[in-house]
C-alpha cells in the first residue's frame, strides 16, 4: 500500500508540537493492529483520525494516552514534551481522555462525578466545588446534576465525561469517537464544545468514524486503515484525491433515461432505478457547464443532486478496496 | 506534594467513592448478609440438637452449640463479604471510569487499595451485625478480657484484609460478575470445610487435611479461643502466619494485575 500525501506535514520547526509519534506498532498475538503509524500535531490545533471500526484509532489513542504501552519496534513517542515510556505521569499531568465508552462512574450522581475529579487533581474543596458547578452549568447539567449518570442520556453522559475532563485544565484533550451513538442534535451540540475548547488553546487529538465529523472540526486529517496511514491532509485536500463525488440524474420516465443514458457516455447507468451518475467534484463552474450539457442535448432529468464524496469514497479510493460495502455508514444508537 | 501524602490522599478519594457506592447501594451489602445469618439460623434452630450432641456430651444444648459456632459464622461472615468484593472489583474495571483513571497523574495502586480499605471497613461491620443477630439469639462471650477482644478484633482485620486482597485479585482476572462469583466461591466454601460447624477431631480421618490446612480453620480456632476461652494453641500464630501470607501474596498478585495493559 502506498502512502498518499496529499500535502507535506507541517514542518516540525514552524510550530511547537503537542504530539509526535514515528513508527508507532502493536500486535495482540499475531494480529497486528498498528503498523507504522507516524502523527505530528502542532499545538493548539484539531487532528482528526480516521477510520472504520476495527482501524486502529482506539489503540493510538490508548498509547499515546499511557492507557497501553507501544508494541516492540515502534519509534519515539512524544506527548505534551514527555516520553510516556519514560515519564508517564508527565504526559497524564498534560493531557485529558474522553473514551469511545463513556468515562463517567454510573452509580454516583454527575455533580459527585465532578468532585471525584477534583478530589483526584487535587483541588482545595472550595475550589472543586466552583470549578464543578461552573462546568455543570457551562455543559448544560446543572438540573441532571443530582440524578445517578447511569440515568444520563447518550449525549448527557459524553457531556460529563468531557466536563469530567476538563477539570484538570488539560493542555491536550483525546477524543475517541465523541459522537458515535449520538443523535445529531447531541452531535452538533458536541461540536460546538469541540470548538469552544479549541478557541482556548487546547490541542484536540479526535478519532471518528464520520468524514463530516473531520470535516468540520479538523485542521489535518489522517486515515488510518488497517493499521497504517493510508493519506494525510486537509479536509479539502483529502476530498480532491478522491473520485468519488458526483452528480445524479434520476428519471421517471423510462423512455427519457434511456435517451439520456445513451446521449451521455462515459456515465455509470443505474437501470433499476433510472438514474445515471456523472463524475464531478461538485464544484459551480462544473456543474454550470453540465447543466448547460444536458440543456443543448435536450436532456431533462426529474431530479438532480449532487454527492460529495463520504468516508466511504475517501476510504475505498485510497485502499482500493473496490465497490463500497454500504455497512460503514453511520449508524445511531450503536450503543 | 510527596508520594506517600499523594498516595494516602488518592487512597482516600478512592475509597470515598468506594463507600459512596456501598451506601447508595445497601441492597449488595445487606444480600451478603444473608447467606452467615442464614446458615448461622439454620445449623442453630434446625440441626442444632443433633450437632450439640455430637460435638460432646449435648449438655449445654443448644446455647453450647452456639457458642461453638458463632466464632466460624464471623468469620464466613468475612468471606462472603469479600466475594461482594471480587464482583465488584470485577464489574468496576469493566466501566470506562478506571480508563479514566489509569490516564490521570494520580497513585496508581490508589484504586485498589481504595477497594481493599472499603472492603476491610465493610467485613467489620458485617460481622457485628452478625454479631448482633447472634447475641440475639443468644450468644455471650465468656469472660473474655480487654485484651482479648483487642486481639479478637485485630484478627478480623488481617483475616479481612487477606481475605480482601486475594479476592480482588481474584476480581481482577474475571472478566465479568459472574466469573468474579465463581472464582470467590473459594471465600465461603472453605469455612464451610473447616471446624466452623465441627470439630476437626469429629471429622473423617481423609477429609481432616483439607480442614487443617487452611486459613480458615486456625483462624476461627483463634477466635473461639479468644471469645471462649478454649485452647489456642499454636493455632494463634497459624492464623497470623496465614493472614500475613495472604496479604503479601494477594498485595502482590493484585497490583501485578492492576499495572498489566488492559485490553
Amino acid at each position: 500500500m502506498t502512502v498518499t500525501r496529499a500535502s507535506a506535514p507541517p514542518a516540525a520547526q514552524e510550530a511547537a508540537q503537542a504530539i509526535t509519534a514515528t513508527g508507532l506498532r502493536k500486535s495482540y498475538g499475531d494480529k497486528t493492529v498498528l503498523d507504522g503509524v507516524d502523527l505530528s500535531v502542532p499545538e493548539g490545533t484539531v487532528f482528526s483520525l480516521l477510520g472504520p471500526n476495527g482501524a486502529g484509532k482506539t489503540t493510538v489513542v490508548k498509547i499515546l494516552s499511557t492507557l497501553i504501552s507501544p508494541g516492540a519496534g515502534s519509534g519515539g513517542i512524544r506527548v505534551g514534551g514527555h516520553d510516556p515510556a519514560v515519564d508517564p505521569q508527565a504526559v497524564r499531568a498534560a493531557i485529558g481522555v474522553t473514551g469511545q465508552f463513556s468515562a463517567v462512574d454510573g452509580l454516583i450522581t454527575g455533580e459527585e462525578n465532578m468532585l471525584l475529579m477534583a478530589d483526584l487533581h487535587h483541588l482545595s474543596r472550595r475550589e472543586g466545588r466552583r470549578v464543578a458547578a461552573e462546568l455543570l452549568e457551562r455543559f448544560d447539567l446543572v438540573e441532571a446534576a443530582r440524578k445517578p449518570a447511569a440515568g444520563y442520556s447518550g449525549g448527557m453522559k459524553r457531556r460529563l465525561d468531557i466536563a469530567m475532563t476538563l477539570v484538570g485544565s488539560p493542555r491536550i484533550i483525546f477524543l475517541d469517537e465523541p459522537t458515535t451513538g449520538l443523535d445529531p442534535r447531541s452531535r452538533h451540540t458536541m461540536w460546538g464544545i469541540i470548538r469552544e475548547l479549541v478557541s482556548g488553546g487546547v490541542t484536540v487529538f479526535l478519532t471518528t468514524q464520520y468524514l463530516e465529523e473531520a470535516d468540520e472540526l479538523a485542521d489535518r486529517i489522517a486515515v488510518l486503515n488497517n493499521g497504517r496511514i493510508a493519506a494525510e491532509g486537509t479536509a479539502e485536500e483529502l476530498k480532491r484525491i478522491v473520485p468519488g463525488g458526483h452528480v445524479k440524474l434520476r428519471f421517471n420516465v423510462p423512455d427519457a433515461y434511456r435517451s439520456a443514458a445513451s446521449a451521455l457516455r462515459e456515465v455509470a447507468r443505474d437501470d433499476e432505478s433510472l438514474s445515471l451518475q456523472i463524475p464531478s467534484d461538485g464544484s459551480q463552474r462544473e456543474l454550470r457547464s453540465l447543466l448547460d450539457w444536458l440543456d443543448s442535448a435536450g436532456i431533462e432529468a426529474d431530479e438532480l443532486t449532487v454527492h460529495t464524496p463520504d468516508l466511504d469514497d475517501v476510504f475505498f479510493a485510497l485502499t482500493g478496496s473496490g465497490v463500497p460495502a454500504r455497512d460503514n455508514q453511520p449508524k445511531e444508537a450503536v450503543r | 506534594m510527596s508520594s506517600l501524602s499523594l498516595a494516602v490522599r488518592d487512597t482516600t478519594t478512592m475509597l470515598r467513592r468506594n463507600l459512596l457506592h456501598a451506601r447508595r447501594y445497601p441492597s449488595l451489602t445487606l444480600n451478603l448478609l444473608l447467606t452467615p445469618v442464614m446458615l448461622l439460623l439454620l445449623f442453630v434452630y434446625i440441626f442444632g440438637d443433633v450437632m450439640s450432641a455430637g460435638i460432646g456430651g449435648g449438655e449445654g444444648g443448644r446455647s453450647a452449640y452456639i457458642a461453638y459456632i458463632v466464632p466460624g459464622i464471623l468469620l464466613l461472615t468475612v468471606g462472603s463479604t469479600v466475594v461482594g468484593t471480587a464482583v465488584s472489583v470485577s464489574t468496576d474495571m469493566s466501566e470506562g471510569i478506571i480508563a479514566r483513571f489509569r490516564t490521570m497523574a494520580i497513585h496508581r495502586g490508589s484504586v485498589i487499595t481504595g477497594h481493599v480499605v472499603g472492603s476491610v471497613l465493610q467485613s467489620v461491620l458485617s460481622v457485628v451485625l452478625v454479631g448482633a443477630v447472634a447475641v440475639a439469639i443468644g450468644f455471650r462471650s465468656t469472660d473474655a478480657t480487654l485484651v482479648e477482644w483487642l486481639a479478637a478484633f485485630g484478627l478480623l482485620v488481617i483475616f479481612s484484609a487477606a481475605l480482601t486482597w486475594v479476592a480482588v485479585g481474584m476480581g481482577l482476572i474475571s472478566p465479568n460478575a459472574e466469573t468474579a462469583s465463581n472464582n470467590a466461591l473459594p471465600m465461603v466454601l472453605l469455612p464451610m470445610l473447616s471446624s466452623a460447624f465441627i470439630p476437626v477431631e469429629t471429622m473423617p480421618g481423609w477429609f481432616r487435611p483439607v480442614a487443617e490446612y487452611q486459613p480458615f480453620t486456625p483462624a476461627i480456632e483463634t477466635l473461639r479461643g479468644l471469645l471462649l476461652g478454649s485452647e489456642i494453641g499454636h493455632n494463634g500464630w497459624l492464623a497470623v502466619g496465614w493472614s500475613l501470607g495472604l496479604v503479601v501474596l494477594g498485595y502482590f498478585w493484585a497490583t501485578s494485575k492492576f499495572g498489566q495493559d488492559p485490553r
